[in-house]
């Protein structure tokens, strides 16, 4: 099943939820909806599940309009970020509810639904729950439980809020890889909203990066992460170093210092320099365009990460870069960095 | 206490008393002069009353407290109270519902005015509340005229009497369900609805059982002030014997005409509905905060 939103735009009041917004989603796609809060994802994936409505724009699900449906008779499967379970109905009862409450004429009988519902507690590994109340479940069985409740009415489209906000980190790691493992086994159509950008690009097969209501770029977790399209997205997604920079005559100042680096066709005037941490070069004083003394190391972990005064161009500015672990750093050391890879973007009005 | 405060440089021995008293807690003597204030309060005005109106209700005897009870009058009394507070617990559960539902759940223009509204039942003094049927449906009233040349009587009639208890006890259900409503949320309600369920559905699968027991308290309320109420049925009622008095209405009469143990057995049973009532409501309370500890979150 294929989404198509249009030229959408929705307004709370003053604040623009969302602003002319178009997406297109393809059939069996993982689809992340990155942003920080208040960016319109949410509101985007109620508007396409039929919780909310536009003001403007159109919704079509496989060329087919969406918004003359109500959410009931959409065949859309939505989890919300806290679960929403019916408190009063025990793990079963919470599944078997939307074949319950289908109409007689297409209502399934007591042992086809018993059915269903014992091979979708078995798909997300919960049969021995069954008769518990969601009170007596952890946030993690209550989600795994809430997305057996979506999947039962057989969804044409799988949408998920924030699935894995409420959780603790390990269990949200866990539940990150089950749910791609899943989306592998039953192919459908799914969207999943995250301000999380390490969730979004570990799971999605495509990232949609929105920012103010509007969306600023889509592309696979590679694209995103290495072509960021913007200083937004540079910022949100993976970390970086931003230096503030002028952009003049095609060379690129520092402070006072022209840099050694090519100006990438970044516009004349105040610019931001991105560099990823671990893109650069670390050498013996000198030996690149920025120089620095080793103000703290912290050694552990797979990089060990090193805070780097910097004292190019007069003024001070401390970076934390990653060092090879081989590289034998002490606080007080002098170094030189050269960026391997780097982005200029002109600086935000 | 006493010895710290009147040695300006406590002795040895009040020093050693001193350090023995124990700070979380008020002197002996304090204690038991508190408590004793409160549990004389509790006797003289609330037990006391309680076992005068029953020792008088048999002050003639068990044969006429029962004779009294089974009185033509007094049966249509109770039958009339009861068929009241009936007719008034539905119509307020319907409408209590209905609006804490869009109160609760909804946003829209107007929502603190309605809200404040609801409360002015509680606000305005019962004998206003029976004044303004009165206005309304009376000879002179508002709809007088037009009621009268249709042969339809509202005034001095059970359904003026029905109106007004109706009217006394709006607040009852709404104001135990807004509070419980706002707290849910309407998560499980999206939840519902995007799994395929109708609006009808959705109420009776999801809302209603989760504020059946805050439900339950407030019909529970609704209907003990029901039973109860005097002022503003005295106003409309028109206090016609046998046809238009209620309980409490004829509990009144009867004290008026000198005919003690004959009211107080109307008063006792009056009083029984009430104690059955608190032991219902301490039991309700208890689920209430039984359902909010299993509830979600």
């Amino acid at each position: 099943m294929t989404i198509e939103v249009r030229d959408m735009t929705k307004q709370f009041g003053a604040f623009k939820a969302l602003d002319d917004v178009d997406l297109r989603v393809e059939t069996g796609e993982l689809l992340a909806l990155l942003g920080p809060s208040g960016s319109g994802k949410t509101t985007l994936l109620r508007i396409i599940a039929g919780l909310d409505w536009p003001d403007t724009g159109s919704v079509s699900f496989d060329g087919e309009d969406a918004l003359s449906r109500g959410a009931a008779e959409r065949h859309v499967g939505f989890v919300f970020q806290h679960y929403a379970l019916f408190r009063h109905m025990s793990v079963f009862e919470n599944v078997a509810f939307g074949l319950r409450v289908q109409p007689r004429a297409i209502r399934r009988s007591e042992a086809v639904i018993r059915r269903r519902v014992r091979e979708l507690l078995d798909l997300v590994q919960l049969d021995w729950l069954a008769d518990r109340y969601p009170s007596q479940l952890s946030g993690g069985q209550r989600q795994r439980i809430a997305l057996a409740r979506a999947l039962a009415i057989e969804p044409r489209i799988l949408l998920l809020d924030e699935p894995f906000g409420a959780l603790d980190a390990k269990v949200r790691k866990e539940l990150r890889k089950w749910l791609r493992t899943l989306h592998e086994e039953i192919h459908v159509t799914s969207i999943f909203v995250t301000h999380d950008q390490e969730e979004a690009l570990e799971v999605a097969n495509r990232v949609v990066v929105m920012d103010k209501g509007r969306i600023v770029q889509i592309g696979t977790p590679g694209d995103v992460y290495e072509d960021p399209a913007s200083a937004f997205v540079h910022g949100f997604i993976g970390e970086s170093i931003v230096l503030a920079v002028d952009v003049c005559d095609g060379r690129i100042r520092f402070g006072g210092k022209v840099l050694d680096l090519a100006a990438q066709d970044a516009r004349p005037g105040p610019s931001k320099l991105f560099i990823r941490r671990h893109d650069f070069a670390l050498g013996p004083a000198g030996s690149g365009t920025l120089d620095g003394a080793v103000a703290h190391v912290r050694a552990f972990g797979p990089m060990h990460r090193a805070d780097i005064r910097l004292n190019t161009g007069g003024q001070e500015t401390l970076i934390e870069i990653d060092a090879p672990r081989d590289r034998d750093l002490k606080p007080g050391d002098l170094v030189g960095l050269q960026p391997r890879r780097y982005r200029i973007f002109a600086a935000p009005a | 206490m006493s010895v710290a405060s009147t040695n300006a440089v406590p002795s040895v021995a009040s020093r050693a008393l001193l350090a023995r008293r124990d700070a979380r807690t008020e002197p002996a003597l304090m204690r038991g002069l508190i408590i004793g204030f409160a549990v004389t309060f509790l006797l003289v005005f609330v037990a006391l009353p309680l076992v005068l109106v029953f020792s008088e209700a048999l002050a003639k005897g068990v044969g006429f407290y029962f004779a009294a009870l089974t009185d033509k009058e007094a049966l249509a009394a109770i039958w009339l109270t009861l068929i009241t507070a009936a007719i008034s617990v539905g119509l307020n559960l319907t409408f209590g519902i209905t609006a804490a539902w869009s109160i609760a759940k909804f946003e829209f223009r107007g929502k603190t005015i309605l809200t404040t509204l609801i409360d002015l039942p509680f606000s305005v003094s019962p004998v206003i509340s029976g004044l303004v049927f009165v206005l309304l449906f009376g000879a002179q009233g508002f709809f007088g005229p037009w009621l009268m040349a249709h042969g339809i009587h509202i005034l001095f009639a059970v359904p003026a009497i029905v109106l007004a208890t109706s009217f006394v006890t709006f607040p009852f259900v709404v104001r135990e369900l807004i509070p419980l409503m706002q707290e849910q949320g309407s998560l499980e309600e999206e939840a519902a609805i995007s799994l395929g369920a109708g609006g009808w559905q959705t109420f009776v699968r999801v809302t209603l059982p989760n504020i059946k027991w805050g439900l339950l308290y407030g019909v529970l309320l609704c209907n003990a002030r029901a039973m109860g109420e005097f002022g503003a049925v005295s106003v409309v009622s028109g206090h016609i014997r046998g046809e238009t008095n209620t309980m409490p209405l004829l509990v009144e009469i009867l004290y008026n005409e000198y005919q003690m143990a004959a009211s107080f057995a109307i008063a006792s049973l009056l009083a029984f509905l009430a104690l059955v009532t608190l032991i219902a409501k301490t039991v309700l309370e208890a689920q209430i905060e039984e359902g909010r500890h299993t509830g979600d979150d």
